[in-house]
């Protein structure tokens, strides 16, 4: 009896060996691509920094955290809070959540359109809504500012029908920032709202017509809850990039209305702040951790009842 | 009884009513002028073979489509172009089509709530239809958690619940297994009995038909073929369809004579004369078709006359009957159900044998 106990403890402890050694390669890629990166950035935030950029190694200071959210006074050296700074992140997340609300408000009639299309006709929208994909990011931004700058398409041609009388400032303002980022996002909230439309019973639909609801009663109280899980992921797919924008802030933002991603770009450049870059970087990882988390429980409690 | 019901205003009229898709050579006719005329408290069924327009018709009711031509009438009141939620009609569907999201008592409680009932009053109506359906002890369980049987009982419920005029139900237990299908039959009667409410109930299921209808109609084609009680489309089919697709019957093709007094007969190509009565809008011609069913057939005993001659085929036996196929002279096959007694005489396979005929067992059809 002793004897067969002790050889399915033996095999269990062979099994568990041959688990970890053969998810050793996985866990090693995880470690050096992702968790590894992460660690160096956290001990270069907690470090004295260089004179002409990089760290003094070595010799620790909290300098980089401070200036996360205070900022010494120039005269009398006494640490106040950091207006500037904390006016780029309150900036950055309203701008974030401003953006994601919009594409939800743009994407989901789009994806609702596409989902009821004939099978042939949706590829063809499908592939329409990915082609910007196809160009890069930062010709997709200049052509935006081509349009809306002061001598661009949108003012030269209402200047000429004579419905203003000097240009629009369009350009450089948060309004820009908000056009650009809806514009580059906006396919990453379809798609995940299209598939869970896609897989919507629209016998359901049916059935709550028959009910006595009303075309909007039957999008607020069928339509919209079946697909909150594709409203979650797009969200979240939109949100998540949004936040840590750099290119489409720099370029139809200027220099005025700032994002945290120009600001953790201005610390590695031309501030040569790399302890303040790195606390900033991993405060916005951890806002963005922090903004997941609340969504996901949120959208988990409620996304429960979907499962079939 | 079901005529004094249909004295009164009918609680669905349907008029002319035709739904064509496309145009020109390409036009596909779903429905074709069909007039259909439902009582008050009545358990009708549009029984069809699938495509035959009985599901295109119910979703007219319902205001999922709209017809191309007619009228629905809803006690009076025409109904065709109303969307589905201006309707006091409410449909069982197939798929059941139960809201995944919601518990049981919120899916039964949605058409109350849509309606604007108060909460209280929501929650009373919920639980006595619960309990018409038998399924109280469930009423917080989530739509996934239940089994088939189960679901179909919420949406029975569901549709219940807000006391539509009229019910619809597509094809509600076509999912279940034998078993239960045959209890939910009953329920379904049962159900009706209680509530007083008109059932319009469509099924390919000639037999779930016979056994719950007040009355039938009965498609093919998007054309309704017949309307009658479940006696009369079975012992009195009027087409070549009704007889082939409800019950078994026997095809005989005849020859029809017109006596002095106006009575007609057929002249079978075995030699016998048959006297026939024509159905409703027969058009007499020279050749027709008579339907014989296997149970008003009978093997003569010896020396009894007969009208059929022919040969046995084969014997099957199926307990409490036996199906004698056999052949007539001029080729065709006959089928005769013979009940079985004690002291039959067991029949051989090219055995001689003559078939007598119950009076009025033949149906001159209007094909």
């Amino acid at each position: 009896m002793e004897r067969v106990a002790e050889v399915a403890r033996e095999i269990i402890r062979r099994d568990i060996r041959n688990r970890w050694l053969l998810s050793g390669p996985a866990l090693l890629t995880i470690f050096l691509a992702a968790a590894a990166p992460l660690l160096i950035v956290l001990l270069y935030s907690l470090m004295v920094k260089g004179d002409y950029g990089d760290v003094k190694y070595w010799q620790f200071s909290t300098d980089g955290w401070v200036s996360v959210l205070f900022e010494r006074d120039a005269i009398d050296d006494t640490l106040g809070l950091s207006d500037a700074n904390l006016a780029i992140f309150w900036r950055s997340i309203s701008l974030s959540l401003v953006t994601t609300v919009l594409t939800l408000l743009l994407g989901f009639p789009t994806a609702y359109f596409i989902a009821t299309r004939g099978e042939r006709s949706r590829d063809i929208w499908l592939f329409l809504i990915t082609i910007p994909f196809w160009i890069n990011l930062l010709i997709r931004t200049f052509a935006i500012q081509e349009l809306i700058r002061n001598e661009g398409l949108i003012n030269t041609t209402l200047l000429r029908f004579g419905l203003i009388s000097k240009p629009l400032q369009m350009l450089f303002t948060d309004g820009a920032v908000l056009i650009g980022l809806t514009y580059v996002y906006f396919p990453l909230m379809v798609l995940p709202v299209y598939a869970s439309l896609e897989k919507l019973d629209f016998k359901l639909v049916e059935a709550a017509y028959d009910l006595y609801a009303t075309r909007r009663r039957v999008l607020w109280h069928i339509i919209l809850p079946l697909s909150k899980p594709g409203i979650v992921a797009g969200s979240i797919l939109v949100f998540i990039p949004c936040i840590g924008a750099y290119v489409t802030p720099r370029v139809l933002g200027g220099g005025k209305t700032m994002m945290l991603g120009s600001l953790i770009e201005q610390q590695f450049g031309q501030a040569r702040d790399w302890p303040f870059g790195s606390a900033l970087s991993i405060t916005l990882l951890v806002v963005v951790m922090l903004a997941l988390l609340v969504y996901v429980r949120n959208a988990a409690t409620s996304g429960r009842s979907h499962e079939r | 009884m079901t005529e004094a019901k249909r004295s009164g205003m009918a609680a669905i009229d349907v008029k002319g009513l035709s739904k064509s898709f496309g145009a020109g050579n390409g036009k596909i006719v779903a429905l074709d002028a069909v007039s259909i005329v439902i009582g008050e408290n009545e358990f009708f069924t549009l029984l069809g073979p699938s495509g035959c327009g009985k599901t295109t018709l119910l979703r007219m009711i319902a205001g999922f489509d709209y017809p191309t031509e007619g009228q629905i009438l809803l006690y009076g009141e025409d109904i065709a172009t109303l969307p589905p939620y201006r309707r006091p009609i409410n449909t069982v569907f197939q798929s059941y089509a139960l809201f995944p999201h919601m518990t049981v008592s919120q899916n039964i409680g949605f058409g109350l709530k849509m309606l604007g009932w108060a909460k209280p009053e929501i929650q009373a109506r919920v639980t006595e239809v619960l309990e018409l359906v038998r399924m109280k002890e469930l009423k917080d369980r989530r739509v996934s958690q239940i089994s088939g049987g189960q679901q179909q009982r919420v949406a029975l419920a569901r549709a219940l619940a807000p006391r539509p005029k009229v019910l619809l139900l597509d094809e509600p237990l076509s999912a279940l297994d034998y078993k239960l299908r045959k209890e939910m039959q009953g329920e379904l009667k049962r159900m009706q009995h209680e509530t007083g409410i008109t059932f319009v109930f469509v099924t390919h299921d000639q037999e779930e038909a016979l056994t719950m209808s007040d009355r039938i109609a009965v498609m093919n084609h998007g054309r309704v073929l017949q309307i009658g009680s479940p006696r009369e489309i079975y012992h009195a089919p009027v087409e070549r369809f009704v007889a082939g697709f409800i019950g078994e019957s026997n095809l005989l093709t005849c020859g029809i004579e017109e006596s002095l007094d106006g009575a007609l007969s057929a002249r079978l190509r075995v030699g016998a004369v048959i006297s026939v009565s024509p159905p409703v809008g027969f058009v007499p011609a020279a050749s027709a078709t008579i339907a014989i069913r296997p149970e008003h057939a009978f093997l003569a005993a010896e020396g009894q006359a007969f009208q059929l001659a022919a040969s046995v085929e084969n014997i099957v036996f199926l307990g409490t009957d036996t199906h004698v196929h056999t052949r007539l002279d001029d080729g065709t096959p006959f089928v005769v159900r013979q009940q079985n007694g004690a002291g039959d005489k067991p029949l051989s396979v090219g055995q001689r044998i003559g078939i007598r005929l119950a009076d009025g067992a033949a149906h001159l059809l209007r094909d």
